[in-house]
């Protein structure tokens, strides 16, 4: 029998290696695996690579890991937000290398890792100093830059429902990164509000199917008024 | 100079909103271009797009209705409009670079006269950088739209010869909306579409210091 739940967020993350290469899903609190990233940081691996958006808000989950110095290069697209001072210090610091990403190029690089694509042409960036140094070329009158895959040894990502399978589904704008992310890490742990039986899922409905998932844990949900996710 | 009576934020945003067609699908970038929202004519239906992966953004909820799952790029909570639907960001990206947005409108640092956008970085050596879906969106739709003010708080002209700040992308604005003028970007150079009350095309050109094609 094919079971991917595993029964606690910091089982699901035992062997994360120091060196590894993690991405985090989530756009703003909407879809971040808050417990999971927790486990994570509990867990000790050190001089990590995190894949995310952003590069930590406020003082808990990816921020925490930041500040715990577990954290020895960020690619993201959007770093400074208001409440980055942990990457910020850190940045100014010289302590965390950063590599910036065009959040479009960003996408497409970690789903080209999970389609075994060996890199592609972009328009994205050219002519702008996150191209520099890149190779180009001249397509049918356009200007395009060479993009490589983007891969990791985990990703962590939040999804709404799963089976043992680890066919997943999302809520509403949660779903962001999940899917993608999930394609392009040997080990993708999806946390889920809600687990269900084989077959309960609307087969045309399952939006990451079970192949791409390696372990699944359920999460209580905190619910808001509107049955949403607190930020 | 004569006097004359800067545009508000949201006559600029009425401003922008007339020249979006009757079935448009639009990306309103954060800032001053979500104001647009509130301005389109009623008669008109246009779908809003949002980067993290709504088609069918619909206004603010009322207080104590917000659901964090359910947010714009900007991270604020929305609703969804009936025949809205939800993707991932690679999607969601593939729609602006693939040419499928008709427009977007985005803020600026610096625009050229010849349509090349600054809007992510000042390229100060303390300042962090950050991108986000800038040079996506800018390149990606049909048409970049830019809605900023004229003049920076120094009071230099942001429509430049040259950008100082570091592109967003090279040439791919084709309209701008000030509080003092709207410009189109065309092959001779900038043309000016319209002005504020009270302000002559001399007294424009002068705050802006570059050659601009009067219509």
């Amino acid at each position: 029998m094919i079971n991917k739940f595993v029964a606690t967020p910091d089982q699901a993350l035992a062997d994360v290696r120091d060196g590894a290469t993690v991405m985090i899903g989530g756009f703003g609190t909407a879809g971040l695996p808050n417990e999971l990233v927790e486990a994570l940081l509990r867990q000790g691996a050190r001089e990590l690579t995190v894949v995310n958006n952003n590069a930590g808000n406020g003082d808990t989950g990816l921020a925490a890991l930041l500040a715990a110095g577990r954290v020895r290069k960020i690619i993201c697209s959007f770093p400074r937000q208001a409440d980055s001072h942990h990457f910020d210090r850190l940045y100014r610091a010289g302590q965390i290398e950063l590599e910036l990403v065009p959040q479009g190029n960003l996408a497409e690089r970690i789903r080209a890792a999970g389609a075994g694509i060996g890199a592609f042409f972009t328009p994205t960036g050219h002519g702008t100093e996150l191209a520099k140094g890149k190779e180009t070329r001249v397509i049918n009158g356009r200007h395009y830059v060479l993009e490589y895959p983007l891969a990791a040894d985990f990703a962590l990502i939040k999804a709404e429902r799963g089976d043992r399978w680890g066919n997943l589904s999302y809520r509403m704008t949660a779903r962001n990164f999940g899917p993608i992310m999930a394609a392009a890490a040997t080990t993708a742990i999806a946390s889920v509000h809600e687990v269900v039986e084989l077959g309960e899922m609307d087969p045309e409905a399952v939006v990451t199917p079970g192949i791409y998932i390696q372990r699944v844990v359920q999460i209580p949900r905190a619910s808001t008024l509107a049955g949403g996710v607190k930020s | 100079m004569s006097a004359y009576q800067a545009w508000t934020h949201a006559q600029m945003a009425h401003r922008v909103a007339q020249d979006i067609a009757n079935g448009s699908v639009v990306n309103l970038g954060i800032g001053l271009p979500t104001l647009v929202a509130n301005q389109i004519p009623a008669d008109r239906e246009v779908i809003l797009h949002s980067e993290n992966g709504v088609l069918g953004v619909g206004p603010a909820p009322g207080a104590g209705a917000e659901d964090y799952d359910l947010i714009n790029a900007g991270k604020q909570p929305v609703t969804l409009r009936s025949g809205g639907c939800f993707f991932h960001h690679a999607d969601s990206f593939a729609m602006m670079r693939g040419g499928h947005l008709d427009i977007c409108v985005l803020g600026a640092f610096q625009v050229s006269v010849r349509g090349d956008l600054a809007n992510w970085h000042t390229g100060a050596a303390d300042a962090i950088p950050a991108v986000g879906g800038a040079m996506d969106l800018a390149l990606g739709a049909k048409r970049t739209f830019v809605m900023m003010e004229l003049l920076s708080k120094k009071g230099e002209s942001k429509i430049v010869a040259e950008c100082s700040y570091p592109l967003t992308a090279p040439a791919c604005v084709s309209r701008i909306y000030t509080d003092l003028a709207v410009f189109e970007v065309v092959p001779e150079g900038l043309r000016v579409l319209q002005r504020c009350p009270g302000l002559e095309a001399a007294d424009l050109q002068r705050l802006v210091g570059q050659p601009l094609l009067q219509s």
